[in-house]
């Protein structure tokens, strides 16, 4: 299966890339995916992830093709 | 309207989606502003100029030198006065036919259920988790609509949250409360410019709540990278556990 992964604003500046192809042997969760990316940086707490850009949360299951982007949460005002 | 409000609101009386009907709609309007900073800055100055006729602005703060590079409602002699009353200073100045309730005071509590009941439309401008989490509840309760920005570093995210109506997610669908609390301006920096579009923004959506026109961006997360001019959304769906407003009616 291969799983386009994206990262934007300053999660993209911190892991220095703004995407990967995963290529995955069996279906695997967001949280998976990204152990399976960034396998030296604990996944930040909180954040945002769209998978397909529809909201998704940690346990969703990514289906082949799909495209899943990580956004760095704001709080700032 | 007199002549000098005709004449004052005209660029907008003549956009057909708005006219007279819509400008008096934001006349009577009555606005809450959480936050007298980045974001509550602009909010509250095009909400003034658009010509909301009620607007009040909680915020406990005093200015900071620090501030003015980006809270454009505070000026370098309002250096050591409260936000709430600098703000009040200067949107009085900019639009007298604005009554502008200011309120030094961190809005929460009883106050804050009383505050947001009584407004048509809510703007959260404020800067941290727990705020938000408490206006999101009480905009729950009250099926008050809900504009919510944000900004840090050159990004931004604004939504629209419109409870109990057209099955609207809220921010604790979007945000759970279990994580650490997160680093703010002071810590991370923030770019003039970003709060200033997503505050204006927030003032575009809440305008369009008032007047019912358009599409706003309930069900929708606008997440913009001022750095590489990159502004995406993603799809919100309300959540059926959600502990804010999972248990509500749809209608």
């Amino acid at each position: 299966m291969s799983i386009k992964v994206r990262y934007f604003a300053s999660l993209k500046e911190d892991l220095g890339r703004s995407e990967d192809i995963l290529e995955t042997a069996s279906l695997l969760t967001v949280r998976q995916i990204w152990q399976c990316a960034n396998p030296q940086q604990t996944l930040p707490n909180p954040i945002l992830v769209a998978v397909n850009k529809d909201y998704a949360d940690l346990e969703s299951l990514v289906n082949d093709g799909d495209e899943v982007a990580f956004f760095p949460p704001v709080t700032g005002g | 309207m007199n002549d000098n409000q005709l004449l004052r609101y005209s660029r907008q009386i003549m956009l057909p989606k708005i006219e007279v009907d819509g400008q008096q709609k934001l006349l009577a309007a009555k606005v809450l502003i959480v936050g007298a900073g980045g974001l509550g800055s602009p909010a509250s100055i095009y909400l003034a100029a658009a010509g909301i006729g009620n607007i009040t602005i909680y915020d406990d703060d005093v200015v900071d030198l620090s501030n003015l590079q980006r809270q454009i409602a505070h000026h370098t002699p309002d250096i050591g006065m409260d936000k709430a009353i600098s703000s009040q200073q200067t949107l009085n100045k900019l639009n007298p036919d604005v009554n502008v309730n200011a309120v030094k005071q961190r809005l929460a509590g009883e106050q804050l259920d009383v505050e947001v009941e009584k407004a048509d439309v809510v703007v959260d401008c404020s800067d941290n988790f727990a705020t938000r989490f408490a206006i999101n509840t009480a905009c729950v309760r009250h099926k008050t609509p809900l504009v919510s920005g944000a900004a840090i570093r050159f990004e931004g995210q604004v939504s629209v949250f419109t409870p109990g109506r057209d099955n609207s997610p809220c921010y604790n669908c979007l945000y759970q409360s279990d994580g650490e609390e997160l680093v703010n301006c002071a810590t991370n920096g923030v770019v003039a410019p970003i709060t200033g579009i997503v505050g204006s923004i927030q003032a575009l959506e809440a305008m369009k709540l008032i007047l019912g026109i358009g599409e706003t961006l309930v069900g929708k997360l606008l997440l913009i990278d001022g750095l590489s001019m990159e502004i995406n959304s993603m799809n919100l769906k309300k959540n059926p556990t959600c502990p804010s407003c999972g248990g509500m009616g749809v209608t």
